[in-house]
């Protein structure tokens, strides 16, 4: 007996309320403009959410942006080109840019520079000579060259005056301006990260696709594969394999060789991601479903796995581009990586390979300031989009 | 468990071997037959080349032979203890490595001490003070290590040893221990000179344990086991230190696999800087100039450290863990 019939009749019909307002079906499920634009939204507008809340990845972001822009205008940057030789400042020390010339205002400006050889530590030193002071120019034209090797131009965001220097980061053993330098070695240096993560990424998602799709032999194989090129260190082989790139290639061709090195031992990580990934998500209905309507493998893989975790696989690809940068730099550092003049990173600290150039030239150890701020970025970058990336979090 | 261990030992084997036929694929890579290229080389300079000394190690390596006999006399030689010729020192291998693949092994063997003795406790730190300011600062020194390339580490704590401390710190023991054979004197000595290495060796891997480490045991501490252990009232330093502390210790042995070839990357370029009388210098030197017995050698046998390495730290798990022992022993 339920209690319903247990209370007086009068009472059940006074609480038997029934609405006399249409009815609508769809009120019960009705979203909030708010509900609306998150259930509705894409997997990609979910994940740019969710990463624009992770304050850091987001500056390291735009910080990647504007190092990878600057390549794109590299000549415009840098005051000097990048084999200017000035021989009568060799090893000169970082020019300070001045405001105020005896107490007036005169706007940046740099002051004439002395030369003088110290004939005890033969050391070249370069004081300040504060008599003239000379303008820096900006928007002006400087040392010709030709934009992206096809247009000849002279046109430089900033250039010292006529007969004035600007070495803003000092000068290196020919007397060329390190920050020009620095400057396009960026081109080298951050391009080569993207093309072997480019690399590795087509090579993980085949190797892994194909061992995690087809598993058996094949898988086996991939396995045992991926164990001994794990059990390499990576830089001795890196180095052993750059090591044997023909002399006679040109530097061209070393740099895709490189690129190649790089890549062919990264992959490995990736491979075992989509290989798992793959194996559970092989066992699903709509694998099965898809089989059976007779899509062939390359398409279930490509069309229908791949998908599910393709934003995952780019954030974990990310993390390992600052790996790849770093391997660029100390196998050009070992001076069996990229060779001049092809410029990166790397080829620049190979001038401060000892002690001596720490003690006296401390300003040629300069080019890995930017190593550590793409290091960091990507790191940061690729944290934060993994977490965006995850759908569990 | 013994079936494990032999099974685990056996799987070895074909590792090596294929470690082995990728090494000897890289020593045949360069152009052109080295012996031939080194008495060319001989014969440019105006030396004279002792005919039967080329036809007896011709004859030896069996360098006319197709590359399978000549990958199976390598190989096999390797495992008499004969590592081939080196032809810029002009003597067997096994005379040019003399003791610097045992400086090798002490060097990472100290710094993985060292990563363990610095990342255990404050990866214990971050995590239990997750979104602290220790654990921000913390974290921010971890990244740092890992973006500071470590042959810079080197130079600049060798100039920075050399101005402090006045001393020159390149090498690895005091000279007139170089040569000698091992006395207590002499492994005192090696500690001694063996600090800035390690440091600058272990930075950037001790920034990525301290990483795992916390991200591991964040986890673990969420799990319900911890919460019922606080729910009963046990003290929180009891809680952290019977449980989750104890699956952590299992993550410290088992990361070895990932911990060890970064750090022997490390070695040889930092060894490189501070000219460490271990196979980093000896190595460039011999890639450098393509005398790949040498080159070779050296990369077998840091490969074989890592194998092993990894071998011991999957041993030492299945004697600590009864998971793995009861599951992968029997199951696998």
């Amino acid at each position: 007996m339920s209690t319903l019939e247990l209370q007086p009749k009068a009472k059940r019909d006074k609480d038997h309320f029934v609405s006399t307002e249409p009815f609508d079906p769809g009120s019960a499920a009705q979203l909030s403009p708010e509900q609306e634009r998150l259930y509705l939204a894409s997997q990609w507008k979910l994940m740019w959410w969710k990463f624009k809340r992770h304050r850091i990845a987001v500056v390291s972001g735009l910080v990647l942006l504007v190092m990878y822009g600057s390549t794109l205008v590299t000549e415009f940057l840098a005051p000097y080109n990048l084999h200017t030789r000035h021989t009568d400042f060799i090893y000169a020390s970082p020019q300070k840019v001045h405001l105020f010339h005896q107490g007036s205002l005169v706007g940046p400006f740099v002051y004439d520079r002395q030369k003088i050889l110290d004939m005890d530590t033969l050391r070249r030193e370069y004081p300040e000579d504060p008599g003239v002071p000379h303008k820096l120019r900006f928007f002006c034209s400087g040392d010709p060259y030709r934009f992206w090797g096809m247009i000849d131009m002279s046109f430089h965001v900033v250039c010292p005056a006529e007969g004035a220097t600007l070495f803003l980061l000092g000068t290196d053993r020919l007397g060329r301006d390190v920050l020009s330098r620095i400057l396009y070695g960026a081109r080298i240096s951050l391009t080569i990260g993207l093309l072997g993560i480019a690399i590795s990424f087509a090579l993980g998602l085949v190797i892994g696709g194909l061992a995690g799709y087809y598993g058996g032999a094949i898988d086996t194989i991939v396995q045992r594969l991926i164990e001994v090129i794990r059990s390499f260190p990576e830089l001795p082989l890196w180095m052993a394999l750059s090591a044997v790139l023909p002399v006679t290639w040109s530097p061209i061709l070393i740099y895709f060789g490189i690129t190649g090195i790089l890549a062919l031992l990264d992959w490995t990580g990736l491979a075992r991601a989509v290989r798992s990934k793959l194996l559970a998500l092989r066992e699903e209905d709509y694998t099965t479903a898809a089989r059976l309507m007779g899509a062939k493998p390359s398409r279930i893989i490509g069309r229908h796995l791949l998908p599910g975790f393709m934003s995952h696989l780019i954030a974990s690809a990310t993390l390992s581009i600052p790996g790849m940068i770093l391997g660029e730099t100390a196998l050009s550092f070992l001076g069996i990586g990229l060779r001049p003049p092809i410029t990166s990173w790397g080829v620049l600290l190979n001038e401060a390979q000892n002690i001596n150039v720490v003690a006296l030239y401390p300003w040629l150890m300069l080019p890995v300031v930017p190593v550590i701020i793409v290091i960091l970025a990507f790191n940061f970058f690729g944290d934060g989009l993994r977490d965006a990336a995850d759908p569990y979090r | 468990m013994i079936q494990y261990v032999v099974k685990r030992v056996l799987l070895m084997i074909p590792t090596l071997i294929a470690v082995s036929v990728i090494v000897f694929t890289i020593i045949q890579l360069p152009p052109g037959n080295y012996l031939e290229s080194y008495i060319a080389e001989l014969q440019a300079q105006g030396e004279s080349v002792d005919q039967q000394k080329v036809a007896f190690l011709r004859e030896y390596y069996g360098l006319d032979k197709p590359l399978p006999e000549q990958y199976v006399r390598w190989a096999t030689g390797m495992l008499r203890g004969d590592f081939g010729y080196s032809f810029e020192f002009n003597m067997p291998v096994t005379k040019v490595i003399g003791d610097r693949m045992f400086l090798t092994i002490i060097v990472s063997f100290v710094t993985i001490l060292f990563t363990w003795a610095v990342a255990f406790p404050i990866g214990i730190y971050s995590a239990t003070h997750q979104y602290s300011w220790g654990d921000y600062g913390l974290s921010l020194l971890g990244f740092l290590g890992i973006a500071i390339p470590n042959f810079m580490l080197a130079l600049v704590m060798m100039y920075v040893a050399n101005v402090v401390f006045g001393t020159s710190i390149g090498g690895l023991m005091a000279p007139e221990f170089i040569g000698k054979p091992w006395t207590w004197d002499k492994v005192k000595s090696v500690l001694e000179h063996s600090w800035i290495p390690v440091v600058v060796i272990g930075t950037s891997g001790t920034a990525g344990m301290i990483r795992r480490l916390r991200a591991n045991l964040l986890d673990e501490l969420q799990k319900q086991y911890v919460v019922t252990a606080r729910a009963k009232g046990l003290p929180p330093r009891k809680v952290l230190r019977k449980y989750p502390l104890r699956m952590a210790l299992n993550f410290f042995i088992s990361d070895i696999g990932s911990l060890l070839p970064h750090i022997i990357s490390g070695a040889e370029i930092t060894a490189v800087v501070l000219s460490l009388p271990t196979t980093g210098p000896m190595l460039l030197n011999a890639l450098k100039s393509q005398d790949m017995y040498l080159a070779g050698t050296f990369l077998m046998f840091l490969a074989t450290l890592i194998v092993i390495g990894v071998l011991i730290s999957d041993l030492a798990l299945v004697a600590l863990d009864p998971r793995i022992r009861l599951q992968g022993g029997v199951a696998r």
